[in-house]
């Protein structure tokens, strides 16, 4: 099994297109940190605008606010929500782009059971998520820290502030890097399922992301009929939690407690259900698979 | 084991079509098995069977006397096959693919033995070539590497000659030849072309629409005595008229655009000349074709030694 992933592996990254993807983020990601080095200050004051009327802010503090740990989680909110467009490229090729260019058949003839195969595609997919987002923490993590150093981190929300000592956000992001891993593997999964019905790459792709976007959408919208029946039942409403790891507890005196996550309960329950969108997306996958006709 | 595969009525159907119909048939060890048939005969879903890709819908496949679906592993890390084109991973060398499906069929190979391999097919010099940059014949012969690469007991190509110019083909032809004769495999080769499997094959069978027509020794099928004709003349309408009412009316068996078929023994050739003379008519061309189109046609108008030899 460990060398048909590796084969797999070997494949994934012989193809140039796969670093489309790499170069993607690094663009975002410098684009941001440079537009940040050299007006942060602007940007900084745009965000507090929306708080000013009943918050003071002090020069100081809004030196202290534009630091690596602030950048980084700018650059999360943002690459986030384009990040399943790089994952479906691969994922949505890993079935699909085997049958297009004809090597699927010949790979069938080989002493290797349709289930075993169907691991290792989606085992190398999953592989590539990972190193996608190690890549996107190397760049907008620990190159943010270096260019604009660390500080104390403040996250701007709808009811407020919350500010977290800087000795307790790096676990934070470790925490947000490995739920993104697995709620961009959730999109890994629907492309690879979509993969099994299709015999070329581009509408496995296409579904998967016409599928992100409708799901995103309804997920963002206020509607109260929407809250309580789809909304809790759509993988894209539990693809955000990460910012979960970013919201802390305050004691009576309204002081953040280090090392606490307001609502840890929530995040572990998105984290369950993407887990299980995981299971139902992959084991259909195989269990359709296993029955196929390959007649590309 | 006298028999390596041993079919019995294999059956198919995709939705209201029935590709494949009830069709049973085995191959001996050692031999070189042909199966003919014309494009869309069912020869590609059979040989899907074969390797596991296409479920049949009823009947049995035994490879190597193990039951196909129960030891489906067993049986295909001792099979090497092709399957129509030899698709391969284009942005990737043919020692790459070499390697890529040695690994996958279960077996450690060295990369010397990788070379050794790509040496067989006269691809050596090319081996760090990327396959986008191969000709069909290259990349037909790198497919056949792949086959081949974990040392098959059991060889399946499917239409291996396609697409190859007369050079590739006799390459394919000779390395076929090779590997039955010299190394002992047993080889089962799909093909639409009768010519190339009449040189190659020590027993066939003829399928069409799913169905079999007729199996058994090259000798048996093909009486070599046993020919068509192509007439072809100055007037080619008028002869076949003349034929029609003539002593030769016996051998005529159709006319196509530009020349009158006769079917006679080799032996009656040079009477049908004479009479032709007598007959006066101005020849311009007579000469024996054998084609599997020929020998469809014999099949269907119900010629006798065809009928003789039908299972």
């Amino acid at each position: 099994m460990w060398k048909l992933l590796k084969i797999e592996l070997f494949k994934i990254f012989k193809r140039p297109r796969t670093y489309i993807a790499f170069g993607a983020i690094a663009a975002v990601v410098f684009l941001i940190q440079i537009a940040l080095k050299y007006d942060g200050k602007s940007y900084v004051d745009l965000l507090l605008n929306n708080l000013s009327g009943s918050f003071e802010f002090s020069d100081e503090f809004k030196g202290k606010l534009l630091n690596g740990y602030m950048i980084c989680f700018v650059i999360l909110n943002t690459l986030l929500i384009q990040m399943p467009l790089l994952v479906a490229l691969i994922a949505g090729d890993s079935i699909a782009g085997e049958a297009n260019m004809g090597t699927l058949r010949l790979s069938l003839t080989k002493p290797i059971s349709r289930t075993e195969y169907m691991l290792v595609k989606f085992g190398a997919s999953v592989i590539y998520t990972f190193a996608l987002l190690v890549w996107m923490a190397i760049l907008a993590l620990f190159g943010s820290m270096i260019i604009f150093g660390t500080n104390d981190l403040v996250v701007l929300r709808s009811e407020g502030i919350e500010q977290m000592k800087h000795f307790d956000v790096l676990w934070r992001y470790f925490a947000a890097f490995g739920y993104a891993a697995v709620a961009l593997t959730t999109v890994s999964a629907l492309a690879f399922l979509l993969s099994v019905f299709a015999e070329n790459s581009i509408g496995p792709i296409i579904a998967t992301m016409s599928i992100v976007i409708v799901f995103t959408i309804l997920s963002e919208m206020n509607i109260p009929i929407y809250d309580q029946t789809i909304k809790p039942y759509l993988f894209t409403s539990h693809m955000v939690a990460w910012k979960g790891f970013f919201y802390v507890q305050a004691d009576a005196e309204g002081t953040t407690i280090n090392g606490s996550i307001e609502n840890l309960p929530a995040v572990l329950r998105s984290l369950g259900i993407l887990i299980i969108y995981i299971g139902v997306f992959f084991s259909t996958a195989v269990w359709v698979f296993r029955k196929k006709d390959i007649l590309t | 084991m006298s028999n390596i595969i041993e079919v019995k009525n294999l059956t198919k159907e995709f939705k209201e079509i029935r590709a494949v119909d009830n069709l049973s048939f085995s191959v001996a060890a050692g031999k070189v098995y042909g199966f003919l048939g014309q494009n869309g005969a069912g020869k590609s879903t059979t040989i899907r069977m074969l390797l596991t890709l296409i479920k049949p819908s009823s009947g049995s496949i035994e490879i190597f006397g193990m039951n196909l679906q129960q030891h489906r592993k067993e049986i295909l890390s001792q099979v090497g096959a092709i399957i129509e084109r030899p698709d391969l991973y284009k942005y990737l060398t043919a020692l790459e693919n070499l390697r890529i499906f040695a690994t996958m069929s279960g077996v450690k190979i060295t990369e010397k033995k990788l070379m050794d391999q790509l040496d067989e097919v006269g691809l050596a010099d090319r081996a760090n070539s990327l396959v986008k940059t191969y000709s069909q014949g290259m990349k037909q012969r790198l497919g056949i590497a792949t086959a081949l690469v974990h040392n098959p007991k059991l060889i399946i190509l499917d239409e291996p000659t396609n697409g190859l110019d007369p050079q590739g083909i006799a390459d394919i032809r000779n390395l076929i030849i090779r590997l039955s004769k010299a190394s002992g495999k047993t080889l089962l080769i799909s093909s639409h072309l009768l010519s190339e499997m009449e040189l190659i094959a020590d027993s066939m069978l003829i399928i069409d629409k799913g169905k079999k027509l007729v199996e058994g020794s090259v000798n048996d099928l093909f009486d070599p005595a046993e020919t068509v004709v192509e007439l072809k003349t100055t007037d080619d309408a008028a002869v076949f008229e003349q034929l029609q009412t003539s002593s030769l009316q016996k051998y005529v068996q159709g006319k196509r655009n530009d020349c009158v078929l006769l079917k006679l023994h080799r032996n009656e050739v040079p009477v049908v000349m004479k009479e032709l003379v007598k007959m006066d008519v101005n020849v311009i061309s007579l000469h024996s074709k054998h084609s599997l189109e020929d020998y469809f046609l014999s099949l269907t108008t119900g010629n006798s030694h065809v009928e003789a030899t039908k299972n």
